[in-house]
């Protein structure tokens, strides 16, 4: 399985902001759609960046006057994105150890989508799951 | 009017497709407490059951007895089948907008992607899915030629269906003939002139998809011997760390069980199953009559992604792989539904969580649901279809809580009963369905098979006395 498939059942909206705008913005946004991060984009929609719930909530513990401040100065600089065709198993891996709760996913230098750890575990759950449930028809066989 | 969802005034939800999401789908709505729904499951063919019936290999019987919970699911009061109708054709989404308050789209991923590469509309070229529905005796695909007086195929792809393809072409018509085969399948596989079958993966053995019993079941074959070459039996460093860090233990014991096979004494058996590694196919070769006769395969290395996933990069070495038969399996995507917003960039219907999302406004289209392959694409066993099928049944009961609905001018069931038998008087019901089933099964046993399948409409439909 792979992460296409947690992308195909989200639309195709992926909420962007530009690095410019202000944390104020961003937390309206995040408010407005109930979600954990933003993607930071440039003019070509490519990301630039990521600014998360808990990135505001660090900075807003030290400066209490954050709202006014710039996406840029807040957002985490080194994004790591993915691929629709990467593997579920090395993504949940690989955000598990880096710590990471929002992987952005890129093709072909376009912005096509995010998945979260969320949405990663509840593919794997629910993949393991139906190979459960598989295995026990089988099993029982005309019982079932 | 009474509060939708009561015994005066029933939930009505139309099911397109009749497939284990469609089933799944449907149970979930039914053993809903407090909720009285009525539901009407729409299959464009007479048989229902979908890839179990047309996708799920003849060898593989124990996986079919999956439908016994199916008819379960079909036995409920509140439930109907109408088989031999199609959705765009015989129903249209303007009948369901007036019939019913819901409509859920279950009509899995029906066509192949293609390899884009050159040589691919050769003849002896085709998509698995093709041979599979073929053997599998599904009206729209019996017609199908194959060549099988071919010496060598290949199967591009290691995932279940290239695995089905590339062992159906290894049995014996002995070994076939127990199972539900078609007739004309047996008949013509029997004659099969195959000695070698290769399967084609594009990564290493630590990353194909298929699973270890699955791989366990291509060395266990009566007249086939497997080989896997030693040196892409072996995992490269990328795919030996990986494995060290995950201790994953299925992956451990699927490249224990494919280096088994590089070093197996071959018995001699009448064919041969080569299972590559590291080869992407880069263009089909023909011959001065347009046929297929070999395959160009670049050798291919890994490489991580960002995200951790070893991916397969072209080293620029290069073979030719004499065959005559090719058959790809490369992924799967839906099929548009007339009137049904799609995303054509992942073959599915543009959804979130099995909501129906309007294109322009990106805002759900009310009334409208998707669930199993339509709605995530090609993934997962049959019983992963269950959580899917009940993410969407969810939405739908919260939507209907916040009386997001259709607002039908003619929910009575009897209403669209005579529309169909009006559009299509040769619909079938789940209770012809059962009286098919028995006619199968009973020209089964006489000749020692599960079932004898009908493998043409019209002969279902004579066979019912239509």
């Amino acid at each position: 399985m792979n992460i296409k498939s947690i992308l195909a059942k989200k639309g195709m909206t992926v909420v962007t902001i530009h690095p410019n705008q202000s944390i104020r913005e961003a937390i309206a946004r995040l408010a407005q759609h109930n979600i954990g991060a933003l993607v930071a984009v440039d003019e070509a929609n490519l990301p630039v960046g990521i600014l998360s719930e808990r990135d505001i909530t660090r900075a807003l513990a030290q400066d209490e006057q954050i709202f006014a401040r710039s996406v840029s100065e807040l957002m985490t600089k080194n994004v790591i994105t993915g691929l629709p065709q990467d593997d579920l198993i090395s993504v949940a891996n690989t955000m598990t150890e880096r710590r990471i709760r929002h992987l952005p996913v890129v093709e072909k230098g376009k912005l096509v989508g995010i998945v979260s750890i969320g949405d990663v575990v509840k593919a794997q759950r629910d993949q393991y799951q139906g190979e459960v449930d598989t295995l026990q028809t089988q099993i029982l066989g005309e019982k079932a | 009017m009474a509060q939708l969802g009561t015994t005066a005034n029933p939930l009505r939800v139309a099911v397109i497709g009749s497939g284990p999401t469609a089933f799944y789908a449907a149970d979930h709505l039914l053993k809903q407490k407090d909720l009285v729904v009525k539901i009407d499951m729409f299959d464009r063919l007479p048989t229902p059951y979908g890839l179990v019936r047309g996708g799920v290999a003849p060898d593989h019987q124990k996986i079919k007895s999956v439908t016994a919970t199916y008819d379960k699911t079909a036995a409920h009061p509140n439930f109907r089948f109408f088989g031999n109708v199609e959705f765009g054709r015989d129903i249209t989404l303007a009948d369901v907008r007036d019939h019913y308050h819901q409509v859920i789209y279950c009509t899995g991923a029906q066509t192949d992607r293609s390899m884009n590469i050159p040589g691919e509309e050769l003849q002896g070229s085709h998509a698995a899915t093709e041979f599979v529905a073929w053997y599998n005796g599904h009206p729209d695909y019996r017609d199908c030629q194959f060549d099988l007086s071919q010496e060598r195929a290949a199967v591009v792809g290691v995932g279940n269906v290239a695995v089905d393809v590339a062992r159906i072409l290894c049995r014996t018509p002995a070994e076939l003939a127990t199972t539900d085969i078609a007739d004309y399948a047996l008949e013509a596989l029997g004659r099969s002139n195959i000695k070698e079958v290769y399967l084609l993966g594009r990564r290493g053995p630590a990353q194909a998809a298929f699973t270890n019993p699955e791989i366990k079941e291509l060395g266990e074959l009566a007249a086939a011997d497997i080989y896997v070459p030693p040196a892409e039996a072996e995992l490269d460093e990328l795919s030996k760390a990986e494995l060290e860090r995950s201790q994953d233990r299925l992956t451990m014991k699927k490249v224990e069980i494919l280096q088994s096979y590089a070093h197996r004494p071959d018995e001699g058996k009448p064919r041969q199953l080569v299972v590559r590694f590291l080869v992407s196919p880069v263009e089909l070769l023909g011959d001065e009559k347009g046929r297929v006769r070999a395959i160009r395969l670049v050798k291919n290395r890994l490489q991580p992604t960002e995200a951790g996933t070893l991916r397969a990069e072209p080293t620029g070495e290069y073979e030719e792989l004499p065959v005559g038969l090719v058959f790809r399996s490369v992924g799967y995507r839906g099929v548009p539904l007339p009137g049904v917003p799609f995303n054509h960039k992942w073959g599915v219907i543009l959804n979130n969580k099995g909501r129906v999302i309007n294109p322009e406004t990106q805002q759900p289209e009310v009334g409208q649901y998707c669930a199993g392959w339509i709605k995530r694409g090609p993934s997962g066993v049959i019983g992963t279809n269950k959580p899917d099928a009940v993410e969407t049944v969810t939405c739908m009961l919260e939507d209907l809580a916040q009386d997001l609905t259709f607002q039908p001018a003619h929910p009575e069931p009897e209403a669209i009963e005579a529309l169909i038998r009006q559009r299509q008087p040769r619909y079938v019901t789940y209770a012809d369905w059962l009286r098919l089933d028995e006619i199968e099964m009973a020209r089964g046993q006489e000749l020692g098979r599960p079932r004898l399948k009908f493998t043409r409409v019209e002969d279902m439909l004579a066979a019912l006395g239509r």
